[in-house]
């Protein structure tokens, strides 16, 4: 209770007879950045949406800070939803004022907010201008302002990355986690996996309506196997087979990637790689999230 | 459910939602010429009213010889619906005029036997005035031979009438509230169908930007549709009481309306009124099925069903009225509320509406009102976050 989290707990959906949703539950705790990845129709605009009130669930609940969501708590947070949408024919200034008088800021806060945000991001001189006349990425950028222009409690994007170039990039990136760093719970969901392991604090992976996984990407990598690379010059084919718990994946040149099952001694590897001559590398590999990833969902599908 | 810090009514967001239509659409170019070139047109057609009724049909030039026939001329034609005027000239000078068209004829010839002189041929209302003065001419003489005084005769002929007794006394509907009647239908269908079409295209525009997911993350899908038809009314109310007012006063100052100002008022009083019901009915529809599609392509299809009784109430009434005011038929429609909003303005400024059936067709509406702001706030709830394909009525109507 009173704890600034995000909370989304069970919530279901179906249409008609297809399940968008089961019991999908996570949570998303003040001042982190948390990923929410998943293949396309797993659920994740599903859940936003339900978040933001702009669907209703068949059943579960969504809370803030212990109490449920509420349209008045609504207005606290910053979205951006996955099919972006503006006034085309409204100019950019006017449209944040607009929005952020919606979310409840009074006409003269709505005034400042909407000139610190074009500032920041960029899009200050394009003010006065339709926003149907700006490039694909400054409507991007317009977008992201929208859902920062009231001062937002809570953060919901959905694929706030997608579609935007590099320097866009480092822009949403630095935003969301100067938002994170002010407290607030920031969730955004992205295909770009490599991105959401180097931002978020904790992840989740969203299969078929089900979340599968939610942690650090360390916490989830941490019951699978580890893998080892050995760089033995010397080493002959089959030097590593036949010690306790290990595979040999596959040899990559001089090196060997090793397969570590639980409980494998690492040490009885150098042991056994010493034993050949001269080791140069001896090196943990931490599994990528798009390993990981790729474990989740094929160990689902099978 | 604690409250958050900031409250934020009901009221406030419609309020909102409402004040971005009123900015948007009195800036836009459509709405600002559609007002001025209304306005114009009416100021236009009052003036061309004026120099009508206020000049005369045709002008008569009369030799001196003729000076004696120049009244009976005026009175004849007055008496046939013409209004002559005529002017003493020289047989000469007339002949000249007559060729350069400042005269329409010139009255030539001695006494007894009427002659006129014209361009190339005669105005054939003004042939009817000429024969029936030769007539009267003809007639006076005879008396005059039969030792009789040709005025007396004439004084007991123009007091002869047929006495009429009606079964029921007729409305004596005045001509002039007949064309302020068509007037005020041709007004309300112009305005219906433009706010109600800009209604439909505002929604179907938040659909097709998708800018109304995020809208709805903060307001209510009753709230947007509210503000968005209160806003667009009162642009519409501002268009139909600018037009009327500048209408009704060009009217009255270039003295073309003579009916009594509290008449003209009331006209314009019941045109708002009947806009507003009209409005909010129609508005609510189109809103509702808008939210159906999310194509602007698409809008015309699927308002048209409720567009049609706009429209068959016009036609109705633009086609029966002016010669039949007090027909049957359409005294039942103007009171149902579908064709109310076209009919029973025309109505009222052509007059003779009872007071009952103008109560009626008044209370029909507002008792529908409500619900229609159910059944429109359900389907647009329902559809306005579906988009792709056209929903369908039925399962729009269901719950989500």
């Amino acid at each position: 209770m009173g704890d600034g989290r995000l909370e989304v707990d069970a919530i279901s959906k179906r249409y008609g007879d297809v399940v968008a949703l089961r019991d999908t539950t996570f949570d998303v705790r003040a001042g982190e950045l948390f990923g929410f990845v998943g293949s396309n129709g797993a659920g994740k605009t599903t859940t936003m949406r339900i978040a933001l009130g702009v669907l209703a669930a068949d059943s579960g609940a969504v809370r803030w800070d212990g109490s449920p969501v509420t349209l008045e708590t609504r207005r606290h947070i910053g979205y951006m939803p996955e099919e972006r949408g503006l006034y085309p024919k409204m100019k950019v200034g006017e449209q944040l004022v607009y929005l952020a008088r919606l979310h409840g800021l009074s006409a003269s806060a709505a005034q400042r907010s909407m000139t610190d945000w074009t500032e920041r991001l960029g899009v200050a001189t394009r003010r006065d201008d339709d926003v149907q006349n700006l490039s694909l990425g400054n409507q991007q950028r317009v977008q992201l302002a929208a859902a920062l222009v009231h001062n937002p409690s809570i953060l919901v994007l959905d694929e706030p990355f997608s579609g935007l170039d590099p320097i866009a990039v480092e822009v949403m990136s630095g935003v969301l986690l100067d938002k994170a760093a002010e407290g607030i719970p920031v969730v955004f969901s992205s295909h770009q996996l490599d991105l959401v392991e180097r931002l978020c604090h904790r992840v989740g992976i969203i299969r078929g309506g089900q979340m599968v996984a939610v942690g650090t990407v360390d916490e989830l990598s941490a019951g699978g196997a580890t893998e080892m690379v050995v760089d033995a010059p010397h080493a002959p084919e089959g030097w590593a087979n036949g010690l306790a718990g290990v595979t040999v994946r596959r040899r990559e040149g001089a090196r060997t990637v090793l397969e570590l099952g639980q409980g494998a001694d690492d040490q009885a590897v150098l042991a056994a790689a010493l034993a050949t001559g001269p080791v140069t590398e001896f090196s943990r590999r931490r599994q990528s999230l798009t390993e990981l990833y790729r474990n989740v969902v094929n160990q689902e599908a099978s | 459910m604690p409250e958050a810090t900031r409250t934020f009514s009901s009221g406030e967001a419609v309020l909102l939602v409402a004040g971005r239509e009123v900015r948007t659409k009195l800036r836009s170019k459509a709405y600002i010429i559609t007002t001025v070139a209304t306005v114009v047109l009416l100021i236009g057609f009052a003036l061309v009213m004026k120099l009508v009724s206020g000049g005369s049909d045709a002008t008569v030039g009369v030799t001196p010889q003729n000076a004696a026939l120049a009244e009976p001329l005026k009175a004849v034609s007055s008496s046939i619906g013409q209004n002559v005027d005529t002017r003493e000239v020289s047989e000469q000078d007339g002949r000249d005029q007559v060729a350069d068209e400042s005269v329409d004829a010139l009255l030539v010839g001695q006494g007894d036997q009427l002659r006129v002189v014209v361009k190339k041929d005669i105005d054939e209302n003004l042939r009817n005035a000429l024969n029936v003065l030769a007539g009267q001419l003809a007639l006076n003489q005879e008396i005059a031979q039969l030792g009789g005084d040709p005025a007396q005769v004439n004084a007991t002929m123009a007091e002869a009438e047929v006495l009429v007794e009606p079964l029921e006394e007729p409305f004596p509907y005045d001509p002039q509230q007949l064309v302020l009647g068509i007037i005020a239908g041709i007004l309300i269908y112009m305005s219906l169908q433009f706010t109600g079409q800009l209604v439909a295209q505002g929604v179907v525009e938040e659909k097709s930007s998708r800018v109304v997911e995020l809208l709805l993350s903060t307001i209510t899908p009753w709230q947007l549709m509210a503000g968005k038809v209160l806003g667009i009314g009162f642009v519409g109310f501002l268009q139909m009481a600018v037009i009327g007012g500048f209408g009704v006063a060009a009217a009255l100052a270039l003295g073309v309306l003579t009916i009594a100002v509290s008449t003209a008022v009331g006209t314009v009083v019941w045109l708002v009124v009947w806009y507003l019901l009209g409005f909010l009915m129609y508005s609510l529809l189109f809103a509702g099925l808008a939210a159906l599609v999310s194509r602007q392509e698409d809008v015309g299809g699927v308002i048209s069903p409720a567009l049609m009784m706009v429209i068959a109430g016009y036609v109705v009434g633009i086609s029966v009225l002016p010669t039949d005011p007090g027909n049957t038929l359409v005294g039942v429609l103007s009171i149902i509320p579908l064709f109310a909003p076209t009919l029973m303005p025309m109505r009222l400024a052509m007059g003779g509406v009872p007071w009952w059936e103008a109560a009626l067709s008044v209370g029909l509406v507002v008792v529908l009102i409500p619900v229609l702001v159910w059944l429109a706030g359900r389907i647009y709830a329902n559809a306005v976050m579906r988009s792709g394909a056209r929903v369908k009525l039925t399962d729009a109507l269901r719950t989500a």
